[in-house]
């Protein structure tokens, strides 16, 4: 069954590894990347890309604003995949 | 069938929901990781930009964490002394009464060395947005004890936890300010789960909806961590925000005039 | 046109600030100066000129209000008396800091502390040598007469714009009291948002525009090496209002043998002085510095080569004397005659002073 779809880009250098997108994330896409980035924090990513639903809560709480998200609606999912 | 749509496909093919709002500079913020400063400058910035008044605006930065935020908020702005910030208001209001003039203060600031200029400038129902960070410390020296510290809360100057028979007692100033007749909208929020954040830009939407009809000064708490002067993680120091600090800091509307 | 009439000091800056086209005045009352906001309160100047006048709770919120309206580009201003004035001085500090132009007026009493209300001098040191922190400078301009009060509203909000830097008033118990006849400019309309915007949008903290980057005004720099730069621009610019301000008035120096130093209340008794030596067959001259900072070194260094010696006299126990001794280079030997605690000086003691310390041991 066709479902919301989303994808975060997080800004690495940015990042500072505070965990309050891993957190806040409802689907548990998010987690902080073992390596880490210019300034030495574990950075956010996507474990499971494929469970983001573009909610935004990571978003929400990310105090340094590096997360940006695009949402894609199911019918448009299907058309993506068709 | 899903897995095979990419996270470029959901950029190409989606919408954008969510982006930093340009009314927030590119400067790295200078807060601690994790600290609930970020997001209250960052909804504070998204309302200004909602409504369409980034060049109508003038912002007034405090001393303490935030005394850089003319770094990071993309309006005008003016650094005040420390405390000062509602006389500074106050002062730019009075000339430009058109504009929309907010001040930006943390506990210490507003609620110790301030609390002169902020009670009057409440009380003469100063037309402007006071925003006050309370995380119950002074991040900016090291954490040092606030008027807003609780009773038995460890600072470097209450190492054995704030004693309120020698230390006296912690000050909630939003209940006091909410008792004079300039506040038109006095209200405590909190910034640190996706729901409160939109609950506190509401907020702050409102008191710049309240400045624009000329209603008085409204008053945003923001309940806030800090997690290097708590010395907890982020995630932690946010559990223990709910859970000591809300009690003595209730969240909601304590006046809407 | 200009209009005369007979006032209060005090007054007749108030009266001045609405004629200028002052946008703001914050203040707090304290004796003896209480009267420039109370005649703004009673003209009502938001009637006549928009003006806004607003009593704050302490001359530390009105200092700061000041710093707020000046950051817009408006001419902003207040006025206190000494006890006021070390209040203010934090947010004096701030606003050379921070590069704001904007009037404070001081009409001293004596002290130290909450000292008398009755006129004095004592606030020298902390008008030209700082008051705040940190390395700044106040252009220092000091009224002898009611006329000068209204004549140097105009002329600080002049000196302050030119420079980005706060002007003072210097004036004293005395002459924020008496009544004397004062021609009045006349009224001149405030600047429109789009005119200080045209002139101070370059600075001015107003509202971003899209076509221009923020506009902060601000007092800290992390960096040192920032800090020092700006320290660097500071001390050129008070250079060049040292080569450009200096403003003084000479009576009777063309063949003085003496010399006084004297300014606003203690020069108008010096007048006096001159005219009694005189009498008496002691060719004296008065050199009455009109701005205190810059101070009118050059002059006085000058007139030192032709005097036998020079006589500082002013209502403390000896501030202005040291400019004086620096501005002399040794050349001539440099007294110091005052009273002070709210005393004013009688001419015949000052004569007298002059005669003792100068004229008996030569």
């Amino acid at each position: 069954m066709a479902k919301v779809r989303g994808t975060i880009i997080v800004d690495v250098e940015k990042c500072k590894g505070c965990d309050l997108c891993v957190v806040a994330c409802p689907t548990n896409v998010i987690r902080l990347a073992p390596d880490v980035n210019g300034k030495g924090y574990h950075y956010a990513y996507m474990e499971n890309p494929e469970a983001c639903t573009g909610c935004v809560n990571c978003a929400m709480v990310c105090p340094d604003s590096v997360i940006t998200v695009y949402r894609l609606k199911p019918s448009k999912t299907e058309a993506a995949t068709a | 069938m899903e897995d095979t749509i990419t996270t470029q496909d959901i950029i190409k093919n989606g919408e954008l929901v969510f982006e930093k709002t340009s009314c927030l500079t590119d400067n790295v913020l200078s807060y601690c990781p994790g600290c609930g400063h970020g997001v209250a400058h960052r909804i504070t910035m998204e309302v200004i930009d909602e409504m369409g008044i980034q060049s109508e605006t003038i912002g007034i930065a405090p001393v303490g964490c935030s005394v850089l935020a003319y770094d990071f908020m993309n309006i005008d702005m003016q650094g005040a002394a420390h405390g000062r910030a509602p006389a500074v208001a106050t002062g730019i209001k009075r000339v430009y009464p058109e504009k929309y003039v907010f001040t930006y203060q943390g506990d210490g600031d507003l609620a110790a060395i301030g609390t002169a200029e902020t009670i009057h400038a409440c009380n003469r129902g100063e037309n402007i947005v006071i925003i006050f960070i309370n995380n119950g410390i002074y991040g900016m020296t090291g954490g040092q004890m606030a008027p807003t510290t609780l009773e038995g809360m460890q600072t470097s100057t209450s190492p054995f936890g704030r004693d309120v028979e020698r230390m006296g007692h912690p000050l909630k100033m939003t209940e006091l300010v909410a008792t004079l007749p300039g506040t038109c909208f006095v209200t405590r929020q909190a910034v640190h789960t996706p729901s409160a954040v939109r609950k506190a830009k509401k907020a702050i939407r409102k008191a710049f909806e309240n400045q624009k009809e000329n209603k008085g000064l409204s008053f945003i708490e923001i309940v806030s961590n800090c997690n290097s002067g708590w010395k907890m993680t982020p995630v932690k120091s946010n559990q223990w925000m709910e859970e000591h600090m809300f009690p003595f800091y209730p969240l909601g509307d304590i006046k809407d005039v | 046109m200009k209009e005369l009439r007979l006032m209060k000091g005090n007054e007749a800056i108030a009266e001045a600030a609405i004629r200028c086209g002052v946008d703001a005045y914050y203040g707090y009352p304290i004796t003896p100066q209480s009267e420039v906001m109370e005649y703004l309160m009673s003209e009502e100047p938001h009637k006549r000129t928009g003006m806004v006048v607003l009593q704050a709770e302490s001359e530390v919120a009105s200092i700061n209000m000041v710093y707020g309206a000046a950051s817009g580009g408006k001419l902003a201003m207040t006025s206190s008396s000494s006890p006021g004035i070390s209040l203010m001085s934090e947010g004096i500090s701030y606003i050379a800091g921070a590069e704001l132009p904007c009037l404070v007026v001081n009409v001293q009493r004596g002290g130290p502390g909450l000292g008398t209300i009755q006129p004095g001098q004592a606030d020298y040191f902390q008008s030209t040598k700082g008051g705040g922190h940190g390395d700044y400078r106040l252009i220092v301009l000091a009224p002898a007469s009611v006329q000068e009060m209204a004549d140097f509203v105009e002329l600080s909000f002049e000196l302050a714009f030119k420079y980005r830097n706060p002007a003072m008033i210097l004036s004293d118990g005395a002459i924020g009291q008496m009544m004397e006849k004062v021609y009045l400019p006349a009224q001149k309309e405030r600047l429109s948002n789009e005119e200080v915007e045209k002139r101070h949008g370059s600075w001015a903290s107003i509202g971003k525009k899209p076509n221009r980057e923020r506009n902060i005004i601000t007092s800290l720099a992390l960096q040192s090496e920032v800090q020092e730069k700006h320290n660097f621009k500071l001390q050129a610019k008070y250079k060049q209002i040292e080569e450009t301000e200096v403003r003084y008035e000479e009576l009777n120096c063309e063949d003085a043998e003496y010399l006084l130093v004297a300014y606003g209340t203690s020069a108008r008794i010096c007048q006096k002085v001159v005219q009694l030596g005189r009498e008496k067959g002691i060719k004296i001259g008065l050199l009455r510095p009109i701005t205190l900072w810059p101070f009118p070194s050059q002059i006085i260094n000058k007139l030192a080569n032709q005097v036998k010696g020079i006589l500082s006299v002013e209502m403390s126990a000896g501030q202005m004397i040291e400019d004086v001794k620096l501005a002399v280079e040794g050349k001539v030997k440099v007294m110091h005659y005052g009273r002070f605690g709210g005393m004013i000086p009688a001419p015949d003691e000052v004569l007298n002073a002059l005669e003792e310390k100068l004229i008996k041991n030569n």
